[in-house]
């Protein structure tokens, strides 16, 4: 139990949280997607770095590949970050259509432009 | 021949047919090929129920590898049904979509509604047939970035802030998920669920399993929108075009909530999950909040899309509390909770998206009148409240009589009377729709709004149809949902 040999588990969990924390605690729409990728981009850490040995190489079989890491988190994150690059292409689009269709990107200012048609409409019925 | 391709037949038809509309571009060719795709799937969901049911486990190895190395599509009653379940719902859905989307998406992006609605009916139908828990994942978003872009493609603006709200929590609840089946894959090696089903046990239950069971739990609650996880969910289905609304209600929760059951009971096991900890004791509160909290705030709803979508956060509270009890009996009224909610809540938002085709909104001040106006919607929506009630002779009854048994057979009394104090709260909320449909003049000056189109009621009635269908005779219904139970508890081995 190491500090050394868990190092990029706590890298991960580093990362983790402060991409959470600036999902939650930032108002900007882009900020947000910005610390949404982090926090992704940290499993991807999770997932790889355990699938690596020193002096591993790849998995060949013949004379002298003994020690050869693990090929699977590698093809599974290739696919983790197809999906992550989806998700943040039609986060910033939504982003677009909300700034044409609000005129801001600060959740604030949005939800209270939602407040106040809410009021608008109200007073009308 | 065919036959034994069923598996992955029921995912590749509608992913196909996405691609396909997408080439086609016009709005009726696009509308086609949807209907057909969807009933193609109900058609092989089908035989594929009854296979599974008569012959227990299916295995279909994807590209003929074996598993646990390969890929494999792993069915049983238990997801058979939610697969039929869900391709049922797309085929009263579908012809729905004609004109229940004309009014509410721009005409140039009709296309691309279907082929979003054929993309996330595959994901959905993905999620539940495959046996990978890493394919599951991909699946899981497959389905959410189509669901996504439905949302955001609602008349409203806050269509957009409601989508992306969706996609911050989506996503966080399915990077949980990845956490967590990363660690299950660090700590047995495999990602097959059958295999890990195995492997499990055999390694007792170190820190690492809790974690990823802590991390599943949540990242999987976040999509079912188990109370306090839910806030995504009202604006999402309040926004969103009619049909999507009604799809999702009745699928996308439904299908987390399969994938809950399977980790709690096939996976893990319920000694890891149930009997050495106090996940069922907190599962139990949660879905007791649900029950009770979201149904008082449905009441003080000004808008009837959103009373539904509150409504539907106390629903799923009824299914994770038959998750809860840990029985046999508890799980078959999920199921059939799972089942006669998804028909009743569908039902009730493809009435009310042709209430709002003709009044134009979703308030409830403008259904003043609605029981002259539009009497046959007003009345179907008055039957589809009386199954969330759980009136003797409709589907939500039966399923809450399930509910009261399992809770009487496990010796807790006082949930029979909580259900009941919470059905008295759906009385109130299905009652303001009543008093102002039927107890309020319509509004003078304006031409009767008179009946939706055919393409869009006959779908809505034959939902509506459904649920008392399955309220009086509820022997099909229940012995699936006992075979769905009994095949989830009964594990892979």
């Amino acid at each position: 139990m190491t500090f050394a040999g868990h190092y990029a588990y706590f890298v991960t969990i580093l990362l983790l949280m402060v991409g959470l924390f600036i999902v939650i605690a930032r108002s900007n729409l882009i900020k947000k997607l910005i610390g949404l990728g982090l926090f992704q981009t940290a499993v991807y850490l999770l997932y790889i770095s355990p699938g690596k040995l020193i002096g591993g190489v790849a998995p060949i079989v013949g004379e002298g590949f003994e020690v050869y890491s693990n090929p699977l988190p590698h093809v599974l994150i290739l696919t983790a970050i197809v999906v992550g690059v989806a998700t943040l292409a039609l986060g910033l689009a939504l982003v677009v259509r909300i700034k044409e269709a609000y005129g801001s990107i600060e959740e604030e200012e949005i939800l209270g432009l939602d407040a106040d048609d809410e009021l608008k409409s109200r007073d009308r019925s | 021949m065919l036959s034994q391709h069923l598996p992955i037949l029921l995912v590749v038809v509608p992913l196909l047919a996405a691609p396909i509309i997408v080439l086609l571009r016009r709005s009726f060719p696009s509308w086609l090929v949807a209907t057909l795709a969807s009933i193609a799937t109900l058609a092989i969901a089908l035989p594929l129920l009854a296979r599974a049911v008569s012959e227990g486990v299916i295995s279909y190895a994807i590209g003929n590898w074996p598993p646990p190395l390969g890929i494999e599509y792993r069915v049983d009653a238990a997801n058979a049904f939610v697969a039929f379940i869900v391709s049922l719902i797309g085929v009263f859905v579908m012809p729905y979509c004609r004109h229940g989307v004309s009014s509410e998406v721009r005409a140039e992006e009709h296309y691309l509604f279907y082929a979003m609605m054929m993309l996330c009916l595959s994901g959905l139908l993905g999620i539940l047939l495959t046996g990978d828990a890493f394919n599951l994942f991909v699946f899981l978003e497959i389905s959410s970035l189509a669901t996504y872009v439905l949302i955001a493609m609602g008349r409203d603006r806050r269509a957009l802030v409601a989508s992306y709200q969706y996609l911050l929590m989506g996503t966080i609840g399915a990077t949980l998920y990845v956490i967590g089946i990363g660690l299950l894959y660090l700590q047995t090696g495999t990602l097959n669920l059958a295999d890990l089903a195995v492997r499990l046990p055999a390694m007792g239950d170190p820190r690492s399993t809790l974690a990823a069971l802590a991390f599943i739990t949540v990242g999987i609650s976040l999509k079912i929108a188990l109370f306090p996880l839910h806030l995504w969910l009202p604006n999402a289905y309040a926004y969103s075009p009619s049909a999507v609304s009604a799809f999702l209600a009745a699928t996308a929760t439904k299908v987390s909530i399969y994938v809950l059951m399977r980790y709690f009971f096939t996976i893990f096991g319920e000694t890891v999950v149930f009997d050495a900890r106090y996940t069922g004791v907190i599962l139990l509160a949660l879905s007791l909040a649900a029950m009770f909290i979201p149904a008082v705030v449905a009441i003080f709803q000004t808008d009837v899309k959103r009373l539904l979508a509150y409504s539907s956060v106390s629903q799923i509270g009824y299914i994770t509390l038959g998750i809860s009890l840990n029985s046999v009996g508890g799980l078959t009224a999920a199921v059939a909770h799972l089942f006669n909610h998804a028909l009743t809540k569908g039902g009730m938002f493809l009435v009310l998206g042709g209430v709002v085709l003709r009044l134009g909104g979703s308030a409830l001040d403008r259904m003043a009148g609605l029981g002259r106006t539009m009497p046959i919607a007003a009345f179907a929506f008055v039957i589809g409240g009386l199954s969330l009630i759980g009136i003797p002779g409709t589907a939500g009854f039966v399923s809450k009589w399930y509910l009261v048994t399992a809770a009487m057979a496990e010796g807790q009394w006082w949930l029979a009377g909580a259900v009941m104090l919470s059905s008295l709260l759906a009385v109130i909320y299905v009652w303001r729709f009543v008093e102002v449909a039927y107890f309020r003049e319509p509004p003078e000056g304006l031409p009767p709004p008179g009946e939706a189109p055919l393409t869009m009621l006959l779908p809505a009635l034959a939902m509506i149809v459904a649920c008392v269908w399955f309220g009086l005779d509820a022997s099909w219904s229940g012995s699936m949902a006992r075979a769905a139970a009994e095949a989830l508890a009964g594990g892979w081995k």
